[in-house]
């Protein structure tokens, strides 16, 4: 092992325990490293190192007391800006909150205090998480460690960039389209959406909220797997929170893929594929195979129409849940002769570009007139692309494709072109859609940059799909790191 | 498609202030994303019920008992404005 910035967060959990390394040793690697890179990655948008310095000094002080100071305790972790700190600043890359201060943590933030958080900062990502590639950020872009020319993806590129440069162990995202998938793939990371309502949303700024989900971005699956074991479960605050047992992840994760089913959908696989992800995703298959597990191409049809419907649900949902920043209760405001007035200038101020396209856009398919096209037509699709999982899931323990279609793209390259911007989400936004689990793993590279495959599973088949990924994981034996000259090794 | 006078429309509604600009290139790119969203029409779905959440859950409930809250000075802490524990708003009419 290398420095302790660059470890997984089970391996510093293992040395904590047995008092080969203290907390305080591990924040110092992980600060000497944001000292190092951050003025030129950009992960953080806040750090706390006050916050980190006092949980890293508790968890010494439990340990050398003989006490388990938990799971999470002296591994630093990078939270989304999206997710509610306690009287921590929490923008949402926005304008709007630069200045909130919330009153309560996030129902993930608490029980990750539980387990003794260390938490090093609050990551930057696309504003309000709409994005894939972080430039819509109101405090900047964040830079791809791989490559610091390229985005490291979105809307959770802060949190990816962040584990990627050694800024921190492991992290929390959110995910409504590919938002924590993405930039683990641009930035050869895990990450996973959890079963839509495994994982509370109270305290997570709302985007779109039927889609929404927080989970873990980290350096392997079997973090991937402690970390979504401290975060699962039901919460009374958050009514769509399901009532279910939370399975041993950790446990779940063992074991072999053999006489498995896996399915590649036609759809994900078809034009707008750089030659390096269709190589990576193919050998990738074979080795599938070579773990004897059965492939098969499949169909579903409706995946076609995914990102069109997603597109009208998506910011539907958004144009509604955003009504709420009106300059009253908490965030900017700008004056105005009378309310109205107020109103407009605080959100033409406060919100940017993409973050006013989208609000435009669920407005205009939730008006009179053009509801039942746009918004009624959506959820009738989502039904279609529901029922072709449903079927398709009665035949494959689980489906494959590309995390994206591409590697990391250039900073600037799409950012005028919204649509060109959607489409780098196209194999990450069906899962949303139908609320399925979905990880991504690092399958290669092309060009220096990471490939992900994207590996989905049934409801709350969670297990199963840490089980793939862990399996595949050491078949494809993906060990690059960040390349020094180019990005910031 | 979609014009500037809708553009102008939907922005009213949305309580966003747009200058000229913002309305030229909003109603170019929103052109652009609402084209691609029509695909959605050629699909018939005369048979199919909308999904509007993928939870089968409805009106999830507790008991009606009294819980610890924000506290007004919680809730004022982060008004742009306040007078005398209440949120202060410019004049309405």
């Amino acid at each position: 092992m290398g420095a302790l910035h660059e470890a997984t967060a089970w391996e510093l959990n293992r040395m904590l325990r047995r008092r080969e390394v203290s907390a305080a040793e591990i924040l110092r690697s992980v600060r000497g490293r944001i000292e190092e890179v951050e003025e030129r990655v950009r992960s953080y948008i806040t750090l706390t190192p006050e916050e980190a310095e006092r949980a890293a000094q508790e968890t010494d002080a439990a340990l050398a007391g003989g006490g388990d100071p938990g799971s999470a305790a002296g591994i630093p972790m990078a939270v989304k800006d999206v997710l509610c700190t306690r009287g921590i600043p929490t923008t949402c890359g926005s304008r709007i909150l630069e200045n909130y201060l919330p009153v309560y943590d996030a129902t993930v933030v608490q029980r990750l205090r539980r387990e003794g958080l260390t938490m090093a900062g609050k990551a930057n990502m696309d504003e309000f998480a709409m994005g894939s590639s972080t430039e819509n950020s109101a405090f900047g872009p964040t830079r791809n460690p791989w490559d610091l020319e390229r985005v490291p993806g979105g809307s959770s590129g802060g949190s990816a960039a962040a584990v990627a440069a050694g800024e921190a162990i492991w992290a929390l995202g959110s995910d409504t389209g590919g938002s924590i998938r993405q930039p683990a793939s641009f930035c050869g990371l895990v990450g996973l959406k959890p079963t839509y309502g495994l994982v509370s949303r109270y305290g997570l700024v709302a985007f779109a909220s039927s889609l929404d989900q927080v989970g873990p971005i980290t350096r392997d699956v079997r973090d991937c797997a402690l970390l979504l074991s401290l975060i699962a479960g039901h919460d009374p605050r958050d009514s769509t929170s399901l009532r279910v047992e939370v399975p041993d992840y950790l446990e779940a994760m063992q074991g072999k893929i053999r006489g498995m089913r896996v399915g590649v959908p036609r759809e994900l696989v078809q034009e707008g594929l750089t030659p390096g992800v269709r190589e990576c995703v193919e050998r990738s298959l074979s080795l599938f195979q070579e773990l004897g597990a059965e492939v098969e191409e499949t169909t579903l049809p409706h995946l076609d129409y995914a990102l069109s419907a997603y597109y009208i649900i998506a910011p539907a949902e958004a144009s509604s849940n955003l009504a709420r920043y009106d300059g009253v209760r908490y965030g900017l405001r700008v004056e105005g002769e009378d309310m109205l007035e107020m109103y407009g200038r605080t959100r033409a101020e406060g919100f940017g570009d993409e973050v006013k396209r989208r609000i435009m856009l669920g407005t205009y398919a939730l008006s009179a007139g053009y509801y039942e096209a746009y918004y009624g037509q959506a959820q009738k699709v989502r039904t279609l692309i529901l029922g072709d999982f449903r079927r398709a899931f009665e035949r494959y323990d689980v489906l494959v494709s590309p995390t994206s279609p591409t590697p990391a793209f250039r900073l600037g390259e799409r950012v005028e072109d919204p649509l060109s911007m959607y489409l780098s989400d196209v194999c990450t936004i069906p899962v949303n859609l139908a609320g399925i689990p979905a990880i991504s793993i690092p399958c290669g590279l092309e060009d220096g940059l990471p490939v992900g495959l994207q590996i989905m599973g049934k409801v709350l088949d969670e297990a199963t799909l840490l089980r793939v990924a862990r399996a595949m994981e050491e078949a494809i034996g993906f060990r690059e790191r960040p390349v020094a000259g180019r990005g910031v090794g | 498609m979609i014009t500037d006078k809708d553009v102008e429309y939907v922005a009213w509604l949305a309580r966003l202030e747009l200058t000229p600009e913002e309305k030229k290139r909003f109603t170019r790119q929103l052109g652009q994303v609402l084209e691609h969203a029509e695909k959605i029409k050629s699909l018939d779905t005369a048979e199919v019920e909308p999904t509007s959440h993928v939870v089968p859950l409805s009106n999830v409930m507790r008991e009606d008992v009294v819980e610890p809250g924000l506290t007004q000075e919680e809730a004022l802490s982060n008004a742009p404005r306040r007078e005398g524990g209440y949120f202060a708003v410019p004049r309405i009419v």
